[in-house]
């Protein structure tokens, strides 16, 4: 059983989705999602403990050996993203019943709860495999989910919003599929692994120079790059409060592990950064969308857009940290992506227990829920906290650890700019923090009650996770420097 | 000893928070929570106490908790400095309770029960910031003291206190994340450590060039020490309770904000290498420029509390040059300020609470006559004023005296006479307040008869901080001593 | 060159053309037709790179030394089943947003949109 963990992590949320159509009734389609992602969870942690013990897992589908047949390959970098994933969806997915009862008709829960576990599934099996086809093939699979999902929002612009990410997101897919058959075509193997190997005999001709072209920037699509980040806010502000949350904290970082796969595991980082520039333009990116997407946020009066910016901006720092291209940089990166899937999850979960009180989020209604709602609301400073990176929250060990990999390479500038855009976090977050504590609440507004605890209890499990591995950072680092080393490992 | 030092040390730190917990559950009957309080103060006094008294007897202590990043994590020690931080802190704690008791209750004031806890808090931070080992520690408990005592400034809820609040946290987190947090990356990284150590971390490997850049962000960087032109936050900080302003703004927070600088300059530069970087000599014309600049400011400033607030930042800058002199008499005469200041401007805050409370005036032009009144307060603010400004009795004259004779030693004529005129200037703009109070320009504005003083535990509050002007004065000796330890640490690399 | 390569050419002429549709025009249902085609032409470039001049289908038999390679036909057969189901998306949400705002001209959505924020 447990050599099978690699594709049980794939098939537990697959083959649940079905399932969940033969249960109908709300109530129990929940509680076997909440089984099923648990389960999924704990596969994840198994994972992540063979491959602490035993390095890297070989998982050979259906017994074909590679590079014929469909290989799943576990590093440290995939057991984290794994174990991120499914950890957060777990989490979500508690919330669900009571979430939903407010968000969605009684008849669409069970749809919900369907597109939830394949959306999950797409995005393990992303991770998971080893196969760049394959991968393509769960990327569909988790975005058409998504963005059914996103289409689930009460609000009309939901639709719109879910339209222009089916539209982008498709664009961005196919790109990385001619990116992959060019690939193909010069090398005439689909095995990451292979793929590795065969690719630098053929690296100087101009179709290699032309697939990774078309597959940077259909990831950079995928994880909302700034500027291909347009589809992002309104996807984010419109779904459902748990849609959000899960996108939030998982989808873009799926996009980032992608980004790195195939720039330092396939590509090989002489070729993607020696050979093309390509860290001096994400490093540009990168800085460019951690301001013009904070400055963005300040402006935003939904709070769930403007926290929706603020994911733009935290996937600039990510990318920063990708473009310092050094196992130091890499790993600060990692670790952001760690912690961003924590605080986000956080702030996401929390602003759905004030849709499920109030029905809205915005910040003329959030005003005076400081008093009203104080557990939900102190979960949301407490994530704000993180985003801005105030010691005692992981915020604070992703900046750290960027910082001194910005200062390792000599790029201080740019370290002092990470800071300074950590302090437009302070503008953001504060505006929610002076509406909930600040503002007497709106008289066209009925006074309402705390969450109830089926929604607080994921919610402070998230935040005590943000100031947990704010302390405790072995988990976090560890596996992120791990990852890191592996990845420069194979590519010296 | 029942507890080990090590335990007493870690005590300090973790019983302010414990009393939060205990604050909490009394929050319905207030008798029961501000006895809570006052316990916490007291108990934390006397362990302060204790670690004072095991260090005057030599011992070493230093406990670890756990890393936080490899190589970093919380580290608590002990030496002189700290604990005379942790000292003054911790007991006036005690007094500002008793303060806060009469003031809070008299003001009517709601959401008490948050009050002491945030306040509770921040002194926990500051126990923290006083015992901290190392800068990564320090950092740390400066944000949660930085965070602990927002609400404690926005107290009231009002517009004033949220623009007020802005400003505070504006400029304290911009300070630290942009310039400290980065300067203690850095110092990491140059140095490898980032340990409090006898003569500085940097073994003059460093480019001095670097360290100078890395001295001036941290002296920026640290904003809660208000050298301008970070010092805003300090006046809008003064829409708080008053009991906050003189805890918090007069001591704690400021001092926690000297007291970093303190520790930076002695323990990661050292002694020996300050005077030789090139920003030394511009953060001391700094410093200098902004003693005199805010006592400028503060005579213009017709709110009591605003004014005590530019004399706090301009007071502050005392203790800046202090340490930044580098010099033995420079080092003695800041740290000895950090006391003699605590206590004087202490007493003017809760002098200045009491006459809000008693006669509800905040602004200094109605003051005239109120001597008769509250002749009690008025005296304290008169000794406590002698104190500021640096004559006896009052106990400022001694810190005064050794930083003049630290200016001397290092030859800086200009910072001599920037002291010299900011003491006069501090008699222009604090000993007209007692005195109008007592003669008015006008003797028909003379209100006689009824006294109207501030309540009991309020007036014990004054009574006792002035009590220790005066007694710093005339037996200076302890603190004397206390000052010659951090200066024999502090030298301790020159063998 | 030019003519030896004929089929890149339609590819990219077929991909530049449903570019073109998805961001010239502001008819949902043009967009998705623009998707569909901008596809398809990745489809074809997959199964033309699989063409081998003078190759039969993968069959072993008698004679044949040279075959296709079947292992892009295979994958495009997935990747049509995934077109499919983001074209049915498409238009199952064109059907909603009509229904929702009445309307699936993009600018006249965008316009309802900005009212009502």
């Amino acid at each position: 059983m447990l050599n099978h963990l690699p594709i049980l992590q794939v098939i537990v949320p697959l083959l649940a989705a079905p399932i969940c159509l033969f249960l109908q009734k709300p109530k129990i389609v929940w509680l076997f999602a909440c089984v099923a992602t648990a389960l999924t969870f704990l596969i994840s942690v198994l994972l992540l403990q063979q491959v602490n013990v035993s390095g890297t897992l070989v998982y050979e589908l259906g017994g074909w050996e590679a590079p014929w047949g469909i290989e799943y390959r576990i590093d440290d970098l995939n057991a984290l993203l794994l174990l991120i994933i499914s950890s957060i969806s777990a989490v979500v997915m508690w919330a669900g019943h009571i979430s939903l009862s407010k968000e969605l008709n009684a008849d669409r829960h069970l749809y919900f709860y369907v597109l939830y576990l394949l959306s999950l599934a797409g995005m393990l099996g992303i991770v998971a495999t080893g196969d760049a086809f394959n991968v393509f093939v769960f990327l569909e699979v988790s975005s058409l989910s998504a963005y059914a999902l996103i289409a689930l929002g009460r609000d009309r612009r939901a639709l719109w919003a879910s339209y222009k990410y089916l539209i982008m997101g498709t664009i961005g897919a196919t790109f990385i599929l001619i990116g992959i058959g060019l690939m193909y075509q010069m090398t005439g193997t689909l095995n990451m692994h292979d793929l590795a190997t065969r690719l630098p005999e053929v690296s100087q001709t101009r179709t290699v120079f032309v697939s990774f072209a078309f597959i940077v920037v259909g990831v950079c699509l995928k994880l909302a790059l700034f500027p291909l980040h347009l589809w992002l806010p309104n996807a984010y502000a419109f779904a459902p409060s748990l849609v959000t949350a899960l996108l939030a904290a998982t989808s873009t970082k799926v996009a980032i592990y992608l980004l790195i796969r195939f720039t330092f595991s396939i590509y090989g980082l002489s070729f993607s950064f020696t050979t093309l520039p390509l860290n001096v333009l994400f490093l540009v990116l990168g800085v460019l969308g951690v301001f013009v997407a904070s400055v963005a946020a300040i402006y935003k009066r939904n709070t769930k857009r403007l926290f929706a910016y603020s994911s733009v901006a935290q996937v600039g720092y990510m990318i920063i940290g990708f473009s310092v291209g050094t196992a130091a940089g890499l790993s600060a990166s990692l670790i952001h992506i760690f912690n961003h899937a924590l605080m986000k999850g956080a702030i996401f979960l929390a602003l759905g227990a004030v849709v499920y009180r109030v029905g809205s989020v915005n910040l003329s209604q959030i005003n005076g829920l400081g008093r009203e709602m104080p557990y939900t609301m102190a979960a949301i400073v407490i994530g704000g906290l993180s985003l801005i990176g105030v010691p005692l929250t992981v915020g604070f060990i992703s900046k750290w650890y960027l910082i001194v990999a910005l200062l390792e390479n000599g790029w201080w500038p740019v370290a002092l700019l990470v800071l300074l855009g950590s302090l437009l976090a302070v503008i953001y977050v504060w505006k929610v923090v002076e509406s909930a504590y600040f503002k007497p609440a709106d008289s066209d507004r009925e006074p309402v009650k705390e969450a109830p605890l089926g929604f607080l209890i994921p919610v402070w499990v998230l935040v005590i996770a943000n100031v947990y591995f704010g302390l405790d950072t072995r988990l976090s680092v560890g596996v992120a420097q791990a990852a890191a080393a592996g990845l420069f490992g194979v590519t010296p | 000893m029942i507890v080990s030092a090590q335990t007493v040390l870690q005590l300090t730190v973790i019983l302010p928070l414990l009393s939060v917990a205990g604050l909490i559950m009394a929050s319905r009957r207030p008798n029961l929570r501000e006895a809570i309080s006052i316990i916490t103060g007291v108990i934390l006094f006397s362990l302060v106490v204790m670690l004072y008294q095991g260090m005057m007897d030599g011992d070493v202590l230093r406990v670890h908790w756990f890393d936080v990043i490899p190589g970093l994590g919380f580290n608590f020690h002990i030496e002189p400095l700290g604990v005379l931080f942790a000292l003054i802190a911790s007991f006036l704690w005690i007094i500002t309770t008793f303060y806060a008791i009469g003031y809070m209750r008299k003001n009517g004031e709601s959401n008490q029960t948050r009050f002491y806890s945030c306040f509770a808090i921040a002194i926990s931070a500051v126990m923290g910031i006083a015992f901290a080992a190392d800068l990564f520690t320090l950092f740390i408990f400066y944000e949660v003291l930085t965070l602990s005592t927002y609400p404690l400034v926005t107290h009231s809820g009002t517009e004033a206190a949220k623009k007020g609040g802005r400003i505070y946290l504006g400029i304290l987190l911009t300070t630290s994340i942009a310039f400290l947090l980065f300067a203690v990356i850095a110092t990491w990284f140059v140095a490898g450590t980032l340990d409090f150590t006898s003569g500085g971390v940097f073994n003059g490997q460093a480019n001095p060039l670097v360290l100078s850049v890395l001295l001036v962000l941290f002296v920026f960087g640290v904003g809660k020490a208000a050298i301008m032109p970070f010092h805003r936050w300090l006046p809008s900080a003064m829409v708080a309770p008053t009991p906050v302003s003189a805890l918090l703004h007069a001591v704690a927070v400021v001092k926690a904000g000297v007291f970093s600088i303190m520790k930076i300059c002695l323990y990661i530069f050292g002694l020996d290498l300050l005077p030789l970087l090139s920003s030394t000599q511009f953060l001391l014309y700094l410093a200098g420029f902004t003693v005199l600049m805010a006592s400028l400011i503060a005579m213009r400033q017709d709110s009591l509390k605003a004014r005590l607030a530019y004399s706090t930042i301009s007071q502050l800058s005392y203790i800046i040059i202090g340490a930044l002199l580098a010099t033995a008499s420079g080092v003695l005469g800041g740290s000895m300020h950090i006391a003699m200041h605590a206590f004087g401007k202490i007493t003017l805050f809760f002098c200045a609470g009491a006459i809000y409370v008693s006669l509800g005036k905040t602004r200094i032009s109605d003051m005239q006559g109120i001597g008769w009144q509250m002749p009690v307060t008025m005296a304290a603010f008169f000794i406590a004023s002698l104190s500021i400004i640096g004559v006896p009795p009052g106990g400022g004259t001694w810190s005064k005296w050794f930083l003049v004779m630290g200016s001397l030693e290092a030859g800086q004529w200009f910072l001599i006479v920037a002291l010299m005129i900011s003491s006069l200037l501090n008699i222009a703009y604090l000993l007209p307040i007692p005195f109008r109070a007592f003669f008015p320009n006008d003797q028909t504005d003379m209100v006689r008869g009824s006294m109207k003083e501030a309540p009991l535990p309020a007036l014990i509050a004054i009574i006792v901080t002035t009590l220790f002007c005066l007694i710093l004065f005339v037996y200076p000796q302890p603190l004397y001593d206390l000052a010659q330890a951090i200066l024999n640490t502090a030298e301790a690399s020159h063998g | 060159m030019l003519i030896g390569h004929y089929n890149y050419w339609v590819v990219v002429a077929l991909m530049m053309l449903g570019f073109f549709i998805i961001i010239a025009h502001g008819n949902l249902i043009k967009k998705i037709v623009g998707l569909t085609i901008f596809q398809t032409s990745v489809f074809i470039f997959y199964i033309s790179v699989a063409k081998l001049d003078g190759g039969t289908a993968p069959i072993l038999a008698e004679g044949f030394t040279d075959y296709a390679n079947p292992l892009p036909h295979v994958l495009i057969l997935t990747a049509i089943v995934v077109g499919i189901a983001t074209t049915a998306l498409g238009l199952a949400l064109t059907v909603r947003i009509n229904e929702a705002y009445g309307s699936i001209e993009e600018e006249f959505i965008e316009k309802q949109d900005n009212q009502s924020c």
